[in-house]
Order: C-alpha cells, then structure tokens, then sequence
C-alpha cells in the first residue's frame, strides 16, 4: 500500500480496521489522519495559548552538533516551558527535548542527584541540572554546556580529560597489609570515617573542575575533584604508611595541590556540598609536614 | 563525533558572570599586588633620582629631596594617587592575614565574611586616611 510508511505512525490503526467501511480503507484513513491530525493541531494551539508568562519559563540552551550542515555554527534555541511546582532544570530540558526537538542531546541518568551525568552551566554558574530548582532562577534561563571542556554536541561535553585526571591519583583502597583471613572487614574507626566523610560524597559531575580559574589555564592541574579523591584515601588509616606516601608523592607534585590559589569556585559549585578547598589545604599542610625535618 | 567544539578561553571569561567572594578576593588580591610591584619600582626610582647630599642645601631646605618631594606633594592628583596606594595597601594586607588564616586552615566556612570584613575595614581605614592626605596645604 502507498500509505504504509505514512500510517506506521499512527496508534490506533488495529481500531479503525474493525469499522464498517465505505469509501476504500487508504481514503477512510487518510481522512481520519488529517482529522486527528488536524485536532492535535488545535489542541497545541490551544496549549500554546494557555501558556501565559506565569505558568511558562523560557530555556535559553546552547545548540551545537558537528555532523549536521547548518549546525555546525554554535547557536542559542529558546524554548517555553510549562512550569509546575517543584520543576527542576532538567526535568525542563527533558520536556523541551520530548515535545519540541528530540535532537536536543544532554546527559541525564538517576535525576536524584546520584550519578553526576547532568552538571550543566546554568545562569553563569555551574550547577546539577536534576537538583536546581527553576524557581531559584531567573527567567530566561541560560544553559550552557560546562566550561573548559570541549563541547561535543548541544549539551554534552567531553569528560575524557576529567576522567584522566580522576585516574591519575588512584581512587581505589589500596591497603598495604590485608587480613590474612580473606574474608576479614577492614575496620576503619568512627573518627577516621568522620574525616574522610564528606569526601566520598564525589559524584565524579565535573562541576568543581569546570569551574576552577586554574584548572581552566593548565591542563596538567589534577583539578579539585581529583586531589579530594586522592584526600579521601590518603586521610583514610587503614592504607599504612607506605601507601600515604606514595599519594603525597602524587598530590604534591608540580600540578598538584600547589596549584590551588584558593579561590573557593569549586566549593561553592559543588552539589553535595564538599569543602574542597578545606580539603586541598589539608593536603598542602600534609606535604609540607611530611617533608620539614628540623636535623 | 570526530570534532568537537572549542570555545576558547576568551570567550569562556566574557560568559564569567556569577563571581562569589573567594573569586574576588583573588582578583583584588592580584589586582592590588601589581599595583603595590608598580608603585614599588617609582618608588625606588624618585628616591633614588633625588638623593644627592648637599648639605648646606639641606640645611636651607632647598635640596634636591625636598624640592621633590614637596614638588609632588603640591599636584592635587598626586594627593589622591596616595589615598588609592593607601587603600590598596590595606586591602592586600587584610587579605594577606585572611589567606594566611584560609592557609592555616582556620575558619574556611567564614572565608566569604573575612574578606567582606576586610573590605569594610579597608574602606573605613580609607575615609579615615581622607583629612591626613587631602588636609594639607598644597605648596
């Protein structure tokens, strides 16, 4: 049939067979298409109307994708969104992306604040887009993908050099002696798990790096999240000595901690609200420390 | 996905919009140092044009250091120059101390009110210096 790739579309196509019919079934179905179609129509206008300036906010996202001619210039597409309570920035995105342009790409994943897919630059700052509430911000809001990564297409930036530099201070427990006993726990005292507390709360997002002055202007700093990662493990007892020393050895080079010029950007940026720059600091004062002698 | 986009440290710095304290406490930080290196180097270079020991002339008061440096006192803009090294002078100071506390890890949670203290401290300071410099007769 001429219409089959047209009707594929269509959802209620099993209904309409069981009708009694009269003209042929391409005409009946055709004329049922252009009714619905044209009832859908009205009703978005409808929609569209009824989106006043109190129940709507306007999203100003970044567009960019390389493989598509016309694209390929970096632009900014408005969308108007119906607001409702508790609405957060990307629950916005996800309703612009699904009911106005499905090509509009960011990444998302649990939407609870858990997997750090979602850290976009919104309003001027950075911010996890499944925890920002749209009615903190002002209208129109501006989102931007992160800063000081390269952009790959709309929303999603390349994290490949984060990621490196997560890996570059080896973010795995790595205890110089095991329990003879394989299956033993390795303990760790209450207070020792208080001070690395707020450390392991890194979801790996790449807020703090992105907004981070230095980070931005070399490439080789660890960046914030990195040297939190190595203060997780290097503060954490059960490692042994040995071990403490070859991260000190890690933080402490050239690009490491010493790069820090404490601006607080990263703290201030970061959504579950570690204090990095308290944690750069303590690594600053652990090397310095550790390589003082007084004989 | 074989290119991406670059948009450059330039443009990344014009979309810099929400500075918080710690940001600008850096920037006034730099700021306020290379102010103090520049006056640092005038510094060295009047004093060291305007030294030559004559006594007699000192005695008279006519000497190549006092002509100077009452020559510069007597420019208006030079009075004003002085109030604007003075505030930037207290400013590094006081965040000086607020860096050496943020250094020794001591009230990290407050680093945003240390530095809008020392910037109303730097501020009245500021006034206060106003009478002492400006007061003066201009020879």
């Amino acid at each position: 049939m001429s219409t089959q790739i047209e009707q594929q579309e269509t959802e209620t196509e099993a209904d309409e067979e069981t009708e009694p019919e009269v003209e042929s079934p391409g005409d009946r179905r055709r004329a049922q298409r252009n009714e619905r179609q044209a009832q859908e129509q009205a009703q978005r206008e409808v929609e569209e109307e009824t989106l006043d300036d109190e129940d709507t906010i306007t999203l100003k996202v970044f567009r960019y994708d390389p493989e598509v001619e016309g694209k390929q210039e970096p632009r900014f597409d408005d969308f108007r969104v119906p607001f409702h309570k508790g609405m957060t920035i990307l629950d916005a995105l996800i309703y612009a992306r699904d009911h106005y342009d499905s090509s509009l790409t960011f990444r998302h994943s649990c939407r609870q604040a858990v997997c750090g897919s979602d850290a976009l630059f919104v309003n001027g700052r950075q911010r996890l887009g499944c925890k920002t509430q749209i009615s903190e911000l002002e209208d129109p809001v501006r989102i931007e993908p992160l800063p000081h990564q390269e952009v790959v297409k709309d929303l999603v930036v390349d994290m490949e050099h984060f990621y490196d530099q997560m890996e570059a201070v080896e973010p795995y427990f790595d205890a110089d002696e095991t329990p003879d006993d394989k299956l033993e726990e390795q303990r760790q005292t209450r207070e020792n798990r208080e001070k690395v507390k707020m450390s392991t709360r890194c979801i790996w997002c790449g807020a703090c790096m992105s907004s981070c002055n230095i980070a931005a202007g070399d490439n080789e700093y660890l960046g914030p999240a990195a040297i939190n990662k190595a203060y997780r493990f290097a503060m954490d007892e059960r490692e042994g000595e040995n071990r403490k020393q070859e991260r000190l050895r890690i933080i402490e080079q050239e690009h490491g901690v010493w790069r820090c010029q404490t601006q607080f950007s990263c703290t201030e940026v970061c959504p579950k609200d570690i204090p990095l720059t308290e944690h750069i600091q303590e690594l600053k004062r652990e090397a310095v420390k550790n390589n003082l002698k007084f004989w | 996905m074989s290119q991406s986009y670059n948009r450059g440290t330039v443009e990344d710095f014009g979309r810099w919009r929400e500075f918080t304290a710690g940001m600008w406490a850096w920037i006034f930080h730099k700021f306020t140092g290379w102010v103090l290196v520049g006056y640092l180097f005038t510094h060295i270079a009047v004093l060291s044009t305007s030294v030559g020991v004559d006594p007699a002339s000192a005695q008279a008061g006519s000497d190549l250091y006092t002509s100077t440096l009452s020559g510069l006192e007597s420019l208006l803009i030079v009075r004003f120059l002085e109030v604007g090294l003075l505030a930037v002078a207290v400013f590094h100071i006081l965040n000086g101390i607020r860096l050496l506390m943020v250094d020794l890890g001591v009230g990290l949670e407050s680093q945003d009110k240390s530095f809008y203290a020392s910037l109303l401290l730097t501020g009245a300071i500021v006034v206060a210096s106003v009478p002492t410099f400006l007061g003066g007769k201009l020879l």
